[in-house]
């Protein structure tokens, strides 16, 4: 269920998001998702890739401060309400959402949200007993 | 310190007693005026730039009678190398001359220095000398990662290790990475680089899962740029070694001028053949021991470049009292710092030293920084950027902001000023020679 996320530190300068991604494309690494969170002079690229593995090694070689962290895919019903859902799913199991963004899928209604939980066990837990769809690995990477 | 194997005991090709280290003191203080003597009397002899200041002075080298008499002789300063670019300071014929070096010169000219055989043999010497100090020995597996060439630092150590009877492995620098896997798979017992660079290695070794710790490294010897107390710590704690300070200049003869023993009480001179003076950086004054001031030395024994009374810019004292290791050279305290080093912000006195001391009281936090000085409407500014490693970096915002304004509070504490923080990517400090250019002054006058 549990997703490897890669985590860069980047300054907050032009070109410094280009160039780690540059490097990936050149290594033919697919990114399936990215969030970019910033502040006033760093900012943290998240990513979830075709080959964490390959990417992390790739990142690091290129001197990078690279983390990986385990967050969680969780499908939704793209329509008004279906964030709302999910987050109601949680309400008393004492999990909190450190972070989280969202893409819609191209095809069919649904959007995926992507979850940084403090505790990815119990919000697994939690939200499969409200019959949310936690998407396991490979099924993002398809 | 971890039990690594202790050679020490079972070879004794260098042992340091029969080195010139224990010389009894009256006999040092008669070999230091004749040597002083015959330098004083070989540089007014051949170089044009000294004889000149003699005559100012109404001064002949028959008037340096005893030891005190130094303070009668000028003073050499570095531009006076620039001034003389490139051969100007020699004191031997190009055809005697087996060597030079240069300065890497971030302004204008480098600095050259030149070496006789006999010159590269004292080198080799002195170098020996501080390698078995710091208890290394033959049987040792000594990684040379100074850089190679022009720099005095690479070839210095090389030769004196070799000399040693060591093994050396001459990786010089660069390459983190080739740095480690040899030091792991040759069972590398000991390392000759700065210390930023090692700091560098462990946080290296750490991404690619390698335990310094569990390596057979045991000693680093460490110069060419000034580091405190608190990052020996940090050096120690982390990689378990033993980190020595090795002291030298290459307007001197270049690593080997001075260094720790096992006591790490000072760094030992090796006065039989570099005379020590401390000075008042403003006002040129010989102070007595134990006073801090300036270093200023003279070599006794160089043929190719003598250089009398070089004021190396280096602020430190000369420690009185014979040292527990039996060496009677003079010891000087760690230099933290150095005269031109003194930022002077919104007039509080910065010295580079304390930022690296505030990082280091950090959990977590590699003394990897920068400091950019700049000027808005007349105001100084003073930017600390810390090199964000791996080991320091987390994936939430709020950890890493914490970070900022623990930096922040803990270099407002040491500094008493206000400096802004910023988090910037690994390896993007400027290092030249492995060592890290701390200060980039942009304020326009």
């Amino acid at each position: 269920m549990k997703i490897q996320q890669l985590s860069l530190f980047v300054e907050n300068k032009p070109g410094h998001v280009a160039a780690p991604v540059e490097l990936l494309a050149r290594e033919r690494v697919d990114i399936r998702a990215l969030y970019l969170a910033d502040t006033q002079n760093f900012g943290i690229v998240r990513m979830i890739v075709s080959d964490a593995q390959k990417a992390a090694a790739l990142l690091v070689a290129n001197g990078y401060a690279v983390k990986a962290t385990e967050v969680l895919a969780v499908e939704v019903p793209d329509h008004p309400g279906g964030l709302a859902a999910v987050l109601r799913a949680l309400d008393g199991s004492g999990v909190n959402i450190e972070y989280m963004y969202a893409f819609p899928c191209m095809l069919g209604s649904q959007a995926i949200l992507i979850f940084r939980f403090d505790n990815p066990d119990a919000a697994i837990q939690q939200l499969q007993a409200k019959g949310i769809n936690v998407l396991a690995g490979d099924e993002l990477l398809k | 310190m971890k039990t690594k194997p202790n050679l020490e005991t079972s070879a004794n090709d260098c042992h340091p007693a029969s080195m010139p280290d224990y010389t009894p003191l009256d006999e040092l203080r008669n070999l230091q005026l004749q040597r002083l003597q015959a330098v004083v009397l070989r540089s007014w002899e051949n170089v044009d730039l000294f004889r000149a200041r003699l005559d100012e002075r109404g001064l002949v080298p028959d008037d340096i009678r005893s030891l005190n008499d130094i303070a009668k002789l000028p003073f050499t300063v570095k531009s006076d190398l620039r001034d003389t670019y490139p051969f100007g300071l020699f004191a031997s014929p190009m055809k005697d001359v087996v060597r030079l070096h240069a300065s890497s010169g971030t302004t204008g000219k480098p600095i050259v220095v030149a070496y006789t055989q006999q010159d590269i043999d004292v080198w080799t010497s002195v170098v020996v000398r501080c390698l078995a100090g710091c208890g290394l020995h033959r049987g040792d597996i000594i990684q040379v990662a100074y850089g190679y060439g022009l720099f005095t630092g690479g070839l210095g150590a090389h030769y004196g290790a070799e000399a040693l009877g060591a093994t050396v492995v001459p990786t010089s620098g660069g390459n983190a990475d080739r740095q480690i896997m040899l030091m792991k798979d040759f069972g590398v017992t000991a390392i000759c680089c700065t210390p930023t660079y090692f700091l560098h290695l462990i946080d290296r070794a750490a991404e690619l899962g390698i335990d310094f710790k569990a390596l057979p490294l045991r000693a680093g010897v460490f110069g060419a740029e000034p580091w405190t107390e608190s990052m020996r710590r940090h050096i120690e704690q982390k990689s378990s070694i033993e980190a020595f300070d090795i002291y030298g200049l290459s307007e001197i003869i270049g690593p080997g001028v001075g260094c720790e023993c096992r006591r790490h009480q000072g760094l030992h001179i090796f006065e039989d053949l570099f005379y020590p003076e401390i000075i008042d950086p403003e006002t040129g004054a010989p102070l007595p021991d134990g006073c801090e001031g300036e270093l200023v030395l003279t070599t006794l024994s160089k043929q190719a470049m003598p250089m009398i009374r070089y004021r190396t810019r280096d602020i430190t004292s000369l420690l009185t009292g014979r040292c527990h290791c039996g060496r009677t050279m003079r010891r000087i305290g760690r230099i933290g710092r150095r005269s031109d080093d003194m930022l002077i912000i919104r007039g509080v006195n910065v010295f580079p030293s304390q930022v690296e001391t505030a990082l280091l009281q950090i959990e977590g936090t590699l003394p990897n920084y920068q400091i950019v000085l700049t000027r808005e409407q007349g105001l100084d500014q003073m930017e600390v950027q810390v090199e964000v490693t791996p080991h320091m970096f987390n994936d939430k915002i709020g950890a890493l902001q914490g970070l900022q304004s623990r930096i922040q509070a803990a270099l407002d504490h040491v500094l008493g000023i206000r400096v802004h923080v910023a988090l910037v990517e690994a390896n993007t400090i400027a290092r030249s020679e492995g060592k890290a250019k701390r200060v980039i002054d942009r304020r326009t006058s």
